[in-house]
């Protein structure tokens, strides 16, 4: 009840401007520019931060996008490569007849020798991908372009350094001197680097691509979506239309909490001993990989998607309700076709982060070296992470740049998933 | 809590007027949040054909007896309720009836206009869908267009059926609830102070629809505004502190209230 006294003394008048109201504003404005300078502050941090991370992937990283590459004359001799067969020619000896005729001042065998050094040892491989495609080619003598070694890239690339003393770089003089005479004959060329993306690992940096990296997380991804996305959606519906509030469902809401900060290796010591030895599924494969991913995503997909359904007004759901719509009919008709464009959101966020999850793959054995993309999810594969775990861990020096340039892969995959996210939230999003 | 007992055992006393052509009755309705009594002992009926309003000053319960009418108060976890609400003598708290079908045919209309983000059209024909009231598309369409005629909204909205509802005036979109209602043929609508998040002059059309209304559906409306209540109801009902205190012919109840705190409510000296 509002009963209205009138007995009360009216407040004494405030004195706006005197000199103490105004210094305690002058405090109060002081303390809002604080706050939003130590924000400004925190932001540059960040952006300073992140600017380093890109900008020192990107200074190692951009000379992996470029490869050396030498051309050469090859003769395809009938005598070494039939062409009924071309797939059984001695490829080899046709590459040596090609070094042989790209110096033929050089007659001394161990000269000859370092001069094959100078073009990759994948050469006849390429060569024999090149007569397998096009018989026609056996008898000819064509013009062949193939990457240079990987010390010779490097050197060309100016990352080895011409002017050290000898003693201290990977090429020596009489090495160095072959290859500037074909930097004089303006055989060698620096080309965009396709085979990053197209080719599959190899032990040669010059070589080495990321394409079964890429299909390998594909797969994983698709298994992990496969699985995560209908059980973690059906599950928040429960959880949050029809589970009672009682101990149980506390217990499990707590537990699938705790779940998302589980550390991922212990997902993946789990994914071992359970997918691999219990289950008996193969090792190294996307399968394994997509399932414990799936484990790490799905409490993230539960949380987001009832997230999502309490964020629907709940006069949305009475007027479903008031019409007499039945349960499912609220929650299929109304509460999910609102929900839907935060769960997807969310959902790809999490996909992202199981994009970039490293740990549990390589204890399920998803770090294998391969040198062809996976054929489906139960062949063995490696992730575009894990790959990255092994150019870090190789030796050669084109190693380095190439892992700079897996992760700015890595990252432009993030990016466009974030992205995705980001569209379709503004897209889908109805208002009310 | 003195005043609490007080009031409690006085509303024995006044809480009487059962009535002939009830179309729904309350008996002893209790309703509990958890530990917290809400409605205390309410013995109410609905007549048929007629509006009868629910007044009385916030938190006075007449929003949870207007949603045990419909059991909407199911949908509140910690809500419980004790008593009997019949519908055509039938018991709606009876665990054989059927939650749906009770909805269906009393339906309700919130405070906030809540269409859903679909279509006019869509939004219309969704009960009767459900319902499975129409056999084929035409006699949806005759259900909606109907609807919206009932609901005085046809006319404002005939050129742009497939447009978002939620694109309406406020107004506009309460008479969409009300259309919304109606379409599955309730022969209860409940209101629960439909007019207050919109103008006067929308308020006005939706009284003058509740007026018309009258004729075909039996309706109860709580309302927070008298003149009201006083402009659009038969009956009038005033609650407070979870009490039934008074209920009679609306005349009656503004004019020669039986009780005090009725007559301090209406004269405006409280709530």
């Amino acid at each position: 009840m509002t009963d209205i006294s009138n007995n009360q003394t009216p407040p004494a008048a405030v004195d706006w401007a005197s000199g103490k109201a105004k210094a305690l504003r002058k405090k109060r404005y002081a303390a809002d520019r604080r706050l939003r300078y130590y924000g400004i502050a925190a932001i540059s941090t960040a952006v300073l931060l992140l600017g380093i991370l890109i900008g020192s992937l990107v200074s190692t990283g951009y000379l992996a996008f470029v490869q050396t590459h030498v051309t050469m004359e090859v003769a395809i001799d009938p005598e070494q490569v039939s062409a009924d067969d071309p797939a059984s020619g001695n490829y080899r000896a046709i590459v040596s007849d090609g070094v042989q005729r790209l110096f033929p001042d050089v007659e001394d065998g161990g000269a000859l020798r370092a001069a094959a050094g100078i073009i990759t040892n994948g050469a006849q491989v390429i060569l024999r991908n090149r007569v397998i495609a096009d018989r026609s080619l056996v008898g000819q003598t064509i013009r062949l372009q193939v990457p240079v070694s990987d010390p010779y890239d490097q050197l060309y690339k100016d990352v080895i350094d011409r002017d050290l003393p000898e003693n201290r770089r990977r090429l020596n003089d009489s090495q160095i001197a072959l290859f500037e005479t074909l930097e004089d004959r303006g055989l060698i060329e620096a080309k965009a680097n396709w085979g990053l993306i197209f080719s599959s690992d190899s032990r040669f940096p010059e070589l080495a691509g990321l394409a079964g990296a890429i299909v390998g997380s594909f797969y994983a991804l698709l298994v992990c979506f496969a699985i995560s996305f209908p059980i973690g959606i059906a599950a928040a519906i429960y959880l949050e239309e029809f589970a009672p509030k009682n101990r149980w469902t506390d217990l499990i809401e707590v537990n699938i909490n705790n779940l998302a900060a589980v550390p991922s290796i212990v997902f993946g010591l789990l994914g071992l001993a359970v997918f691999i030895q219990l289950f008996g599924l193969p090792r190294s494969a996307p399968l394994v990989g997509g399932l414990v991913l799936a484990l790490m995503t799905l409490p993230t997909i539960i949380i987001v998607t009832r997230n999502s359904l309490k964020a629907v007004p709940p006069s949305i759901r009475e007027a479903a309700l008031g019409i007499g719509a039945s349960r499912h009919e609220v929650i299929l008709h109304h509460l999910l076709p609102l929900a839907i464009p935060g769960i997807l959101t969310g959902t790809i966020i999490g996909l992202a982060q199981a994009l970039g999850e490293t740990a549990p793959l390589l204890l399920i054995g998803m770090n294998a070296f391969l040198t062809s993309p996976p054929g489906g999810i139960m062949e063995p594969a490696t992730a575009l992470p894990t790959q990255i775990f092994i150019w870090a861990d190789s030796p050669e020096r084109g190693f380095v740049s190439r892992t700079s340039a897996a992760i700015l892969v890595l990252l432009g995959f993030l990016i466009t998933m974030n992205a995705i996210a980001i569209y379709l939230r503004s897209r889908l999003e109805r208002r009310w | 809590m003195n005043q609490m007992t007080e009031i409690a055992l006085e509303h024995a006393i006044t809480n009487v007027a059962p009535q002939v052509n009830a179309k729904m009755r309350g008996r002893d309705v209790n309703v509990f949040y958890g530990a917290k009594q809400a409605l205390f002992d309410v013995n109410l009926d609905i007549g048929e054909r007629q509006v009868t309003s629910l007044i009385g000053p916030s938190g006075c319960g007449k929003s949870t007896f207007l949603r045990c009418l419909n059991r909407m108060n199911d949908t509140i976890d910690i809500a419980r309720m004790v008593g009997d609400i019949t519908l055509d003598g039938q018991d709606i708290y009876d665990p054989k009836i059927d939650v749906v079908e009770l909805r269906a045919r009393v339906g309700m209309v919130f405070q906030k206009p809540n269409p859903f983000p679909k279509s006019i059209f869509e939004n219309v024909a969704y009960g009767p869908k459900i319902h499975g009231l129409a056999s084929n598309k035409t006699d949806l369409e005759e259900i909606v267009v109907t609807s919206l005629k009932k609901a005085s909204l046809f006319d404002e909205v005939k050129d742009r059926l497939h447009e978002p509802g939620t694109g309406l005036s406020g107004g506009q979109q309460q008479r969409l609830c009300i259309a919304r209602a109606i379409a599955v043929s309730p022969e209860v609508i409940l209101m629960d102070e439909p007019c207050s998040a919109l103008d006067p002059i929308a308020t006005a059309k939706i009284e003058e629809l509740i007026d018309e209304l009258r004729a075909n559906f039996t309706i109860v409306i709580v309302t927070h505004s008298m003149q009201q209540a006083a402009r659009v109801s038969q009956r009038t009902a005033f609650f407070h502190l979870g009490i039934l205190v008074e209920e009679g012919a609306t005349e009656q109840i503004f004019t020669a209230p039986s009780d005090k705190r009725t007559q301090d409510y209406v004269t405006g000296r409280f709530g």
